[in-house]
């Protein structure tokens, strides 16, 4: 049996994101007496794809080509898939970033298998998979179990360990033919702001809601944030109000996270928002009104002025850098 | 142009869940069920798509008589026709997939618009299972969708920024918060919608695929600590960040 883990990368960089698929995989696999196997699809990608066995992969196989330099999804999927027969994997892993999430469900669909989306917990129980998953926006976890020959797991963002250790693996490199039909649907260009990190990749979160008065103010986190290279969170209510754009909101209609570190200003801790960030590891708020519902999910809590407390905290985490 | 939106119903993102007697499904008694919020911004799309390029929008449900309140909502919101495909039981996201699947085929639209995900199960498969099931192009998180003749330009948000994304119709798109705004059904949509009939017929049937063995509520969090009440508990909060945390 074999463990095949898609690792995604961008220009040549793998996220960490597939690191951590490639370690689930490699203790999936270890667990079942299999072999963990990375995969890596695009244009140059196989040179640098030896990588992949400091996370556990025995083996990377690359399907480098040319005509895969841009995303195209259903391309990309076939390559997936048809490396998955070939190797005869059991089990798949994709990250469930943005491009793990439009892969997996026809990678799924062409091996004929079932599907757990956005896991956070996998298990092994007389040689089957239990994974567990959250569901209503986290205010339950459902445990799946996928009953088809072939099974297909994308795994959340941040948090499973990508811890190192294994050697530099060995790259092979598969050609898959492809089709017109298959470049259907193509990438034509990635526009990526450079600078902050993306909330759903960042390791730290400042974020700020309609505690903070006004789109000009969140020049105080964004300082904030510089200091702690965060990246910078939204309740709905501030970008409903267009002080902040869509792409920062957290919460059961915005951006589901899990970073070590969540810093919630001027946040009241409403349901929706609490829905997209309750899985972080450590809760910070920040909030004149001791009895906001955020106080309930925070391990740490200061009552108290956003405007006076950011600015300290800013300027105190400065000196003891 | 033929616009097909699937949406889906869903419990109210207010609810507290409690988990059923069966420990596999939420207890209903007493949820309030409306339309999946990213449904809305894709019923939103289809009704403009229309409005832009002539023809009709289709809303199709898969699910129980209570998806006749989803339907409703959409025809007040100003589809032309609406679509029930009865299932009374539950069903993983393959066989919903597989359901809506069967009805597309038929009425082979040129545009088929799903929410990016559900907010009851969180799957973000079934859009993408339909597109597969059928052949058809996707584009996934759309937050901007450009058509002209049978050919689309897409914005789709990817961590950081976004991709712009080219395919060709007949397409399916998944609609992402900042697609739009979701217009508020009008009292004359609600009255209309009252009179207009809801197709009715049994989804086709298929095996699951993924099985719920159990679901539960997550681990409670042990409660949190009050630092103090202004800014002379930033020292401790460092503190704690750095020795307890260790996350600076
Ligand atoms: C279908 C649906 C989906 C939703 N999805 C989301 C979602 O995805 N994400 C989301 O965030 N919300 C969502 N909401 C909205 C949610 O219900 C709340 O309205 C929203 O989260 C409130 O945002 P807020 O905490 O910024 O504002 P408020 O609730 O107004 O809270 C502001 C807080 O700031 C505090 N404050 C004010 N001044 C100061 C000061 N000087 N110093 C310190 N504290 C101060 C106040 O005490 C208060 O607690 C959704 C709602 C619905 C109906
Ligand atoms: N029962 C259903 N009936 C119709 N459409 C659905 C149903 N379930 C999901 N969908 C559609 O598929 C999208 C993704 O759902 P999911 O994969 O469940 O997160 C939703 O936003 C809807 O557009």
């Amino acid at each position: 049996m074999k463990v095949l883990a898609f690792a995604e990368q961008r220009d040549g960089k793998f996220k960490r994101s597939s690191f951590e698929s490639v370690r689930a995989a490699h203790d999936i696999a270890e667990s079942l007496g299999a072999e963990c196997v990375a995969l890596v699809v695009g244009s140059g990608v196989a040179a640098g794809a030896g990588e992949l066995g400091q996370y556990g992969a025995a083996r990377v196989i690359a399907v480098d080509d040319a005509a895969l330099a841009s995303h195209a999804n259903r391309a990309w999927a076939k390559a997936i898939s048809t490396v998955a027969k070939k190797e005869g994997a059991g089990i798949v892993f994709l990250p469930a970033s943005q491009m793990g999430k439009d892969l997996a469900p026809r990678v799924a669909v062409q091996l004929e298998a079932g599907l757990a989306s956005d896991c956070i917990a996998l298990k092994v129980e007389n040689g089957d998979i239990l994974a567990s998953r959250p569901v209503f926006a986290g205010k339950a976890v459902a445990d799946v179990r996928v009953k088809t020959a072939v099974k297909v797991f994308t795994l959340r963002p941040n948090v499973f360990p990508a811890t190192t250790g294994g050697a530099a693996a060995p790259v092979e490199t598969v050609a898959v033919a492809m089709e017109p039909a298959d470049r259907v649907t193509v990438v034509q260009s990635v526009a990526v702001a450079t600078g902050r990190p993306d909330v759903t990749e960042a390791d730290i979160i400042v974020a700020g809601g309609r505690g903070m008065k006004g789109p000009e103010h969140f020049a105080l986190l964004e300082s904030l944030a510089d200091v702690l290279g965060a990246a910078i969170g939204a309740s709905r209510a501030v970008v409903d109000a267009g002080w902040r754009p869509h792409d920062e909101q957290v919460g059961q209609t915005g951006k589901t996270v899990s970073p070590t570190l969540y810093i919630a200003c001027g946040i009241s801790g409403a349901v929706q928002h609490l829905a997209g960030m309750s899985s972080s590891k450590y809760i910070v708020a920040i909030n004149k009104d001791k009895d906001a519902p955020i106080f309930g999910l925070a391990d740490y809590g200061i009552v108290g002025d956003v405007f006076e407390v950011v600015p300290a905290l800013t300027e105190q985490l400065k000196k003891s850098k | 142009m033929k616009v097909a939106v699937c949406i889906n119903h869903v419990p109210d993102t207010e609810t507290k869940i409690k988990v059923g007697a069966d420990n596999v499904s939420i207890d209903r008694a007493g949820v309030n069920f409306m339309m999946s919020p990213y449904d809305e911004i894709a019923v939103e799309e289809g009704l403009r798509m229309r409005d832009k390029f002539k023809g009709e929008v289709i809303a199709i449900s898969l699910g129980n008589e209570k998806h006749k309140e989803t339907l409703r909502k959409a025809l007040a919101m100003g589809v032309d026709k609406a679509v029930l495909l009865k299932e009374d039981g539950e069903r993983d996201s393959f066989g919903v997939a597989a359901g809506l699947a069967e009805e597309l085929r038929a009425l082979a639209p040129d545009v088929i618009l799903f929410g990016k995900q559900s907010i009851d199960h969180d799957d973000a498969q079934v859009g993408i299972l339909v597109a597969e099931m059928l052949g058809l192009p996707s584009v996934g998180v759309a937050v901007k969708i450009e058509i002209t003749d049978d050919t689309v330009v897409c914005h789709r948000e990817i961590e950081g920024g976004h991709e712009t994304v080219h395919t060709k119709l007949p397409a399916v798109f998944l609609a992402q918060k900042g697609l739009n705004e979701p217009r508020y059904p009008s009292l004359k949509g609600i009255m209309a919608a009252k009179s207009k009939p809801i197709e009715e017929k049994p989804a086709v049937a298929t095996a699951a695929r993924v099985e719920t063995v159990a679901l539960r509520k997550p681990a409670a969090k042990a409660a949190g600590r009050i630092l103090g009440t202004d800014k002379t508990a930033v020292p401790e909060l460092i503190r704690l960040l750095h020795d307890e945390a260790k996350i600076i």
